[in-house]
């Protein structure tokens, strides 16, 4: 059983087609890239797979989502609001509760992000904003991760780390990347995207930068 | 030469304004306008705060009303902002608000007396329609993109808490904030309908011609508005209405018969009063009733008040042109800035009722006081917020300067946020001129206000709601224009 099976989908915004006969089907367990020009539809197609399987499934948009003034903690509490009641939400939203500190503090650590816990989000840097979005996928511990250019404002040595928490949080990994070396490094399959059409779906051992520079040509 | 629709709209709404001007009644009655105007400056410059206890008593009614009124409708209105989806709840607002708070105030005094009651529900009536639209505008404008992310399953209540509050509390605040500054505006106005007061405390000073009194009373209500932010702490909030409700004051007592009556005799219209369901002769009556009131009110009313409002506007729109660069940092420098802003918070914290009163004083009935009244307050409204939005414009370093600095650099990058705030005022100035026919300009006011004095509250009932109907018309126009011409649809006020 497929966790996302696609077949000839198309997608698009305002009567403008972004994806034309995609078919995709990612099995559980797989590490996925989609790779491809800005455009190409790899945002467009994350947003298909979420709409698929919401439940079970934690998304770091390219736009964080972040709540401004809720504190980094808080926003990556909000992963998990599904999974206690309204009263224990709303109680900890008041005032933080030590339990839940505790839990999410490894998180924040592995992040970088110790010094910033009750920062308001509004007030982080780029790449804080979107290490905080992360956080709150890996809090929320869902099977699959959905993640459009999670490290893209992040800089290279602490993009690996991000990425290897990714991976060891969530089972299924599906990311939109834009850089080519660490797709090939931290994934196990290459889905390319052009002009909305699925060009290259190979597996990433064996594959070179040079092989995947024809995606970015017109 | 093609026109950008931002410009020909304008010169549309110019001439519209231009050849409401040829039906004008612009005439000045009084005998000698200057002496009385002579007198009313000498008593500016001397204001006479001896008598302390009856400005005392108005301030602090009129604080009591204002803050007891907003409380109470920002609680109603944030209730009805989460269910304002509802079409029904969409439409009442719609109604209570296009129903300004003196003409709510005349209807609750007939049915409940000259009582505290009265002047609170007149406030927070229509402002919990006001607070209902513009709450839930905030919480849309918060985003989907947090709610979004969250986990399938995470429950509304801790949903809204999480992804939907907290990013739209400052607005909420900032915009409650604003509201508090009008409900200062609408609750001394409210005095003018017998309400104890700044303005009824006014109209008997200005009556007797004891204009010392009259400046100390505008004066110490500038100074309220003024230190607004001084004293308007969240934290104090909940002492103010404590203590409010006890410093009401409300003469009568309120009578549950007067009540009933209002509702089951009173704003029935006359012919249906005492007729059985399927009498043919009282609904031929109505008709005829219903057709006299159209043909010799209410058009007449509708017409005087659109006149009136489409001069106003455009008059409101060449102001705030005048008025903005006073407030700019782009024109002036620090000390003429702060002049600038004197000037304008005086013009805009004065009621554009009090100011049509004080004009019509020296003027007489004409459309004259209403026109200057209305073009100044929203002038300076407007000219405050495009003078804070062109603080914020990036110029290039070599810019032009003074003349040409105004005409090519800023007002072609201010003017879509011009037209913006202006079009959003178009049904609050169309409010106003309506309320303005109580001062004795023939718009639909002066109607209301003649039916309510002759005691017949069901021809009132029909003019308020056709008043209703033609400012929720307008409102719609003025959308639908803010929509063709791509402006924001609700301009961020404050």
């Amino acid at each position: 059983m497929p966790i996302f099976d696609l077949k000839d989908a198309n997608a698009g915004y305002n009567g403008r087609a972004v994806l034309s006969n995609v078919s995709l089907r990612i099995e559980k367990g797989e590490r996925v890239a989609l790779v491809g020009r800005s455009g190409a539809g790899k945002s467009t197609l994350l947003a298909l797979l979420y709409s698929q399987r919401r439940r079970g499934s934690a998304l770091i948009p390219q736009d964080p989502g972040l709540v401004r003034t809720l504190s980094v903690f808080h926003n990556i509490f909000m992963g998990r609001l599904h999974m206690n009641g309204a009263w224990y939400n709303l109680l900890n939203l008041a005032r933080p509760m030590r339990g839940e500190i505790e839990k999410i503090e490894p998180i924040v650590a592995r992040l970088g992000l110790e010094d910033e816990m009750f920062t308001p989000a509004g007030e982080l840097s780029g790449g804080q904003r979107q290490r905080t979005a992360v956080g709150r996928a890996l809090y929320q511990q869902g099977d699959v991760v959905l993640g459009d250019e999670p490290v893209s404002a992040v800089d290279g040595h602490q993009a690996r780390l991000v990425l290897d928490a990714i991976a060891e949080a969530h089972e299924t990994v599906v990311l939109a990347m834009h850089d080519v070396e660490l797709a090939l490094a931290y994934t196990d399959r290459i889905v390319g995207l052009n002009g909305g059409r699925v060009v290259m779906d190979e597996p990433s051992a064996g594959l070179t930068r040079g092989d995947l520079d024809s995606l970015y040509e017109r | 030469m093609r026109r950008s629709q931002r410009v020909s709209t304008s010169f549309g709404f110019l001439g519209v304004g231009l050849f409401c001007l040829v039906f004008a009644d612009l005439s000045v009655s009084t005998l000698d306008p200057w002496q009385e105007m002579a007198r009313m400056a000498r008593g500016l410059v001397t204001p006479d705060f001896l008598a302390v206890d009856r400005l005392g008593e108005a301030l602090l009614q009129t604080l009591a009303f204002a803050l007891v009124g907003v409380a109470l409708a920002v609680v109603a209105g944030f209730g009805l902002a989460l269910v304002f989806h509802v079409r029904v709840v969409r439409w009442g607002c719609a109604f209570v608000r296009a129903i300004h708070e003196l003409f709510w105030a005349l209807l609750f005094l007939q049915m409940l007396g000259l009582t505290a009651l009265t002047g609170i529900l007149a406030i927070a009536l229509p402002y919990a329609g006001i607070f209902a639209k513009v709450y839930s505008e905030i919480l849309e404008e918060a985003g989907p993109r947090a709610a979004n992310t969250l986990p399938a399953g995470s429950g509304t209540v801790s949903a809204f808490f999480f992804a939907r509050l907290p990013d739209a509390f400052v607005h909420l605040k900032s915009y409650t904030f604003y509201r508090v500054e009008c409900g200062l505006r609408s609750s001394a106005v409210l005095g003018f309908v017998g309400l104890p007061t700044l303005g009824f405390y006014l109209e008997s000073a200005f009556k007797q011609g004891h204009y010392s009194e009259v400046s100390a009373l505008l004066f110490l209500f500038y100074v309220i508005i003024a230190t607004l932010r001084l004293w308007m702490r969240p934290r104090l909030v909940p002492v103010y209405l404590l203590i409010a409700p006890f410093v009401l004051a409300g003469g009568a007592e309120i009578s549950l018969d007067n009540i009933a009556r209002f509702f089951t005799h009173d704003i029935v219209p006359y012919p249906l009063r005492s007729a059985e369901v399927l009498d043919i002769s009282a609904w031929t009556a109505f008709g005829t009733w219903t057709w006299e009131l159209l043909a010799d009110q209410a058009l007449p009313g509708i017409v005087a008040t659109l006149v009136l409002t489409q001069i106003a506007l455009v008059g409101s729109g060449v102001l705030t042109l005048v008025f903005f660069p006073l407030v700019s940092r782009r024109f002036l420098g620090p000390v003429g800035r702060t002049a600038g802003h004197a000037f304008l918070v005086v013009v805009r914290s004065t009621p554009e009722y009090i100011l049509a009163y004080v004009l019509l004083q020296f003027w007489g009935p004409s459309m004259l006081p209403a026109i200057v009244a209305l073009s100044l307050h929203n002038g300076a409204i407007i000219g405050h917020l495009v003078g804070r939005f062109s603080d914020e414009l990036a110029l290039r370093p070599d810019h032009p300067r003074g003349l040409n600095l105004y005409a090519y650099e800023v007002v072609p990058r201010v003017y879509g946020q011009f037209l913006a705030f202006l079009f959003y005022r178009w049904e609050v100035i169309l409010r106003e001129t309506a309320i303005l026919g109580i001062l004795g300009i023939q718009t639909l006011g002066f109607y209301v206000d003649s039916a309510i004095s002759e005691i017949r509250l069901d021809r009132a009932m029909f003019l308020i709601v056709i008043t209703a109907l033609l400012n929720i018309a307008v409102d719609g126009l003025s959308r639908a224009i803010r929509a063709r011409l791509r402006l924001a649809t609700t301009p961020e006020i404050q």
